[in-house]
Parts: structure tokens; C-alpha cells; sequence
């Protein structure tokens, strides 16, 4: 026990860092502007990788999903209920049942990540396509637009706001269950998260704790305001 | 394969240990659920009742769902301690923003020609409130209590690292347990919030009534906020 104790202090720089660190203030400026180059922004880096891949892989599969149902109804119902199967299993759970296929390692992670915006980003896509008035497409038909150009020109512009209200979704579950990840790689806020739990110094957690509430906040702003410049007419509709 | 023989072997040899830890679960979630209820289901009806308080009640549903559980959990932890009631709160402020944004739309959104009718026929707000609105905003309502029940059954599974009791404490035990007994409370898990799950799907079926129920197969059900409530209200 008492060379692991001496290799893991409890308090990091014990004795060393301002009267605040030793003190175990509730929050110490100090800690965390010495830490941001060697903790905090690798951490950042990493949860923003993590979910940015995710969010790519998740909208790929659920996008093509969404088109092929939209074409063939019948597809709906079971790609609902498998999404939904994978979207209830608890991300602690998921990430555990995945390692004896892919070991811990960031493929688990990404894995069980991408199968929870798959619903969301599905049903909201479908959804968003599905609620194109019938008169619009009758309209783009009568001017002479090909089934390929209807959806590419008529139907996924209005079906954006929609798109765009699941991707606001499935980007804040995907930054708040990445730091879950940690449990399987040790990527991510998880990681200064977790450690932070380990010990009783307490600035550790509260930074990156909330750091990920700042981040998942700043993404969820950047997509509305993507949305409004994809979709200019919204604005128009919503002021008359 | 043979870790997942292994994890029902664990299941088996483990029951009455399993069996607790799932009682703790369910009695963590229950408690940090009812009160998120008390509290959100009459303010959300009552500000969907009078039409008010729209940017509130559905923004904060907005700023809740971007609290990431475990980061919301540990912060807990790091100011007030750790221990069940601590981690009740944190899941019961998971909780809140989810039923209180719902009950809103819900009663926000209930067809207004049906509310004319009822005022037509002399009813008084409150018996517009109690006859006409919510059953007509029940299934939404629901709706959002079953999400809430799931989300906290899956974030309680972390209450394990902030000193409560859950099926989270084999998960995050591994040494203590190892990769069988991971995986076998995992499988505990995800069957828990899977039954939870069916079950709420089966109430939520139950207390729609029936022409509500044809309505929702023919469209498809959107997730999110603002095209969802201007669309429910908007007349033909």
C-alpha cells in the first residue's frame, strides 16, 4: 500500500501549489490555469474528437437509414425498435457489454456512442420529411423535378429545422455520455472527471465537470445558429 | 462468448447480492423520480393551462438535457458530499426539465377548438383543466415521464461513484468482480431499463384514448422543441 500511496499523492503538488491547492478550497483559479496546458485542454481536445466522430458516423448511418425509409415504410417500425433497444440500454452498460467484442479501446467507445444518436437523429430526419405538405410536392413534381432532385431540392430543405432539433439533441447526449466513456479508454473530460472522483481534491472535478456543461452549451448554440443561416425562411414565417 | 457464459454464470451465483443492489437502484431512481414528478408535472400543466412561461418551460428542458450526468453527479459530489441524498438530487435535477417540458407542450398544445367547445358549454377554467385538457395532454405527459424514468434508471447506475448504492457498483468494480461480474450486472441494467421502458410504453398506451392513438400512428413523432409545440397548435 505505501509505495501506491506515495506514487498517487491525494492532493497534486502537495505543499507546493498556492494556499488555495492546499487549503482544498472549493475552487482554485490557480490549479486550474496550471493545469489547462497538461490536463484540461488534451482532455477538451480529445471529448471534442470523441464526439465529433460519433456525430459523423451516427448522422451517416440514421441519414441513410431516414432516406430508405422514407422511401419503403415498411422499414420504419424495425429500425425504430432496434434504435430504441440500443438508445435504452444504459451507456455504463453498453460500454461494458461491447468489451468483450472490442476490448477497451476507443472502437468501444465510438461504438456505443454512435448507437445513441442513431433514434434521435432517425426518427427526426423521417419526421422532418414526412412533414413536407403534400401541395409542395405535388408543386415541384408538376415543374418537372425528378424523385432525386424532389428530395435534394424540395424536401430535405424543409426537413432541415427537424434535422437540425435532432442533431442539437444528439450532440448534448453525445458531449454529456462521452465523459461516461471513460470507464473503457481514458480519453475525454471523463478522465480529469474520474480522477477528480479518486481523490478529495475537489477543483480537478469541478473544472472539468464544467467544462463539459460549456461545452455541451456552446455546441447546442453553434447548431441554432447554423440553423438559421441554412434556413433563412424560417425567420421570415416566424415574424409574420 | 465465453465472457458472456461467464457473466449469466456470475448472474446465477450471484442473485441475492444482484437482487439488493437492484432495490437500491430502484429505490434511488423512485425517490429522485418522485419528487422531479411532484415538483414539474403542476407547474408544467399549470403554465400550459394559463399559456404562459413557453420560453421558460421550454428552454429549460434545452439547458437540462445539456447537464451531462456525470459531470452534473461529480460536481454534486465536490460541493455537497457524497451519499444517497446528494445523488437523489443530481437525479432528480436530471429529471425535472425533462416532465416539466412535456406536461407544458402537452397542455399548451391540446386543440383549442376542443377548449372553445368546452367554455361554450359553461365549464369554468378549472373544469376546462380537469375535464377537457388533460386527458386530452395526458399521453404527452406521459410521454415525458416515461423518458424520465428511463434517463434516471440509466444515470443512476452511476450513482456508484459518488457513494449511493446501485447495480453501478459491480459495474464499476472490476477488480473486485471482474470482467464476468461487469458484464453481468450490465446485462442487469440494460433488462431493468429495458422492462422499465416496455412497462411505461404499455401505461402510456393505456391512458391514450383511442382516436389519439390512430393519430399518432399516422405521423411519425419528432423529437424536439419548437416545430413539435408550433405545429400542435397551428389550425388546419
Amino acid at each position: 500500500m505505501i509505495p501506491l500511496a506515495a506514487a498517487q499523492p491525494v492532493i497534486p503538488d502537495f505543499g507546493r501549489g498556492s494556499s488555495c491547492v492546499r487549503e482544498n478550497g472549493t475552487f482554485c483559479w490557480d490549479w486550474v490555469s496550471a493545469h489547462w496546458g497538461d490536463t484540461l485542454r488534451p482532455a477538451l481536445v480529445q471529448h471534442v474528437a470523441l464526439t465529433l466522430i460519433a456525430l459523423a458516423a451516427g448522422f451517416a448511418i440514421a441519414f441513410a437509414l431516414a432516406l430508405a425509409a422514407h422511401r419503403r415504410g415498411r422499414l420504419t417500425t424495425p429500425v425504430v425498435l432496434v434504435t430504441g433497444l440500443l438508445y435504452t440500454i444504459p451507456s455504463l452498460a453498453l460500454f461494458q457489454l461491447l468489451v468483450p467484442f472490442t476490448g477497451l479501446s476507443r472502437t468501444t467507445a465510438e461504438i456505443a456512442l454512435v448507437s445513441y444518436t442513431l433514434l434521435i437523429l432517425f426518427r427526426n430526419t423521417l419526421a422532418g420529411l414526412a412533414g413536407v405538405p403534400e401541395e409542395v410536392r405535388d408543386a415541384a413534381r408538376g415543374m418537372g423535378l425528378t424523385r432525386r432532385q424532389l428530395l435534394w431540392r424540395v424536401e430535405l430543405p424543409l426537413a432541415l429545422p427537424a434535422i437540425v432539433a435532432g442533431l442539437r439533441i444528439a450532440t448534448v447526449t453525445v458531449i454529456s455520455l462521452a465523459t461516461v466513456a471513460v470507464f473503457v479508454v481514458n480519453q475525454g473530460l471523463g478522465a480529469p472527471i474520474y480522477a477528480g472522483l479518486q481523490q478529495t481534491f475537489k477543483t480537478e472535478l469541478i473544472a472539468a465537470g464544467a467544462l463539459c456543461v460549456a461545452l455541451a452549451l456552446a455546441a447546442d448554440g453553434l447548431l441554432v445558429l447554423m440553423q438559421r443561416a441554412l434556413t433563412p425562411w424560417t425567420r421570415v414565417a416566424r415574424s409574420r | 462468448m465465453q465472457d458472456f457464459v461467464d457473466a449469466f454464470r456470475f448472474i446465477a451465483d450471484n442473485t441475492a447480492l444482484l437482487w439488493s443492489l437492484t432495490l437500491d437502484h430502484l429505490a434511488l431512481s423512485g425517490a429522485a423520480l418522485a419528487i422531479a414528478l411532484v415538483l414539474a408535472i403542476p407547474l408544467g400543466v399549470t403554465l400550459g393551462h394559463v399559456h404562459r412561461g413557453s420560453f421558460a418551460a421550454i428552454n429549460v428542458s434545452n439547458v437540462g438535457r445539456a447537464l451531462p450526468s456525470l459531470a452534473l453527479i461529480s460536481i454534486g459530489v465536490a460541493v455537497l458530499g457524497i451519499g444517497f441524498v446528494n445523488v437523489m438530487v443530481a437525479l432528480t435535477v436530471l429529471a425535472f426539465p425533462i416532465v416539466l417540458t412535456n406536461a407544458y407542450v402537452a397542455v399548451d398544445g391540446v386543440d383549442q377548438d376542443a377548449v372553445e367547445a368546452a367554455r361554450g358549454m359553461g365549464m369554468t377554467g378549472r373544469e376546462v383543466l380537469w375535464k377537457v385538457e388533460l386527458p386530452l395532454a395526458l399521453p404527452l405527459i406521459f410521454a415525458g415521464v416515461r423518458t424520465a424514468v428511463v434517463y434516471v434508471i440509466a444515470t443512476a447506475t452511476l450513482a456508484s461513484v459518488a457513494g449511493a448504492h446501485s447495480l453501478g457498483d459491480v459495474i464499476v468494480d472490476q477488480a473486485t468482480y471482474r470482467l464476468p461480474g461487469v458484464l453481468g450486472a450490465a446485462i442487469c441494467v440494460a433488462v431493468l431499463a429495458l422492462l422499465a421502458e416496455l412497462l411505461f410504453a404499455a401505461l402510456q398506451r393505456a391512458v391514450t384514448p383511442r382516436a389519439l392513438r390512430l393519430e399518432e400512428r399516422r405521423a411519425p413523432v419528432m423529437l424536439g422543441d419548437p416545430p413539435l409545440t408550433k405545429e400542435r397548435t397551428a389550425p388546419t
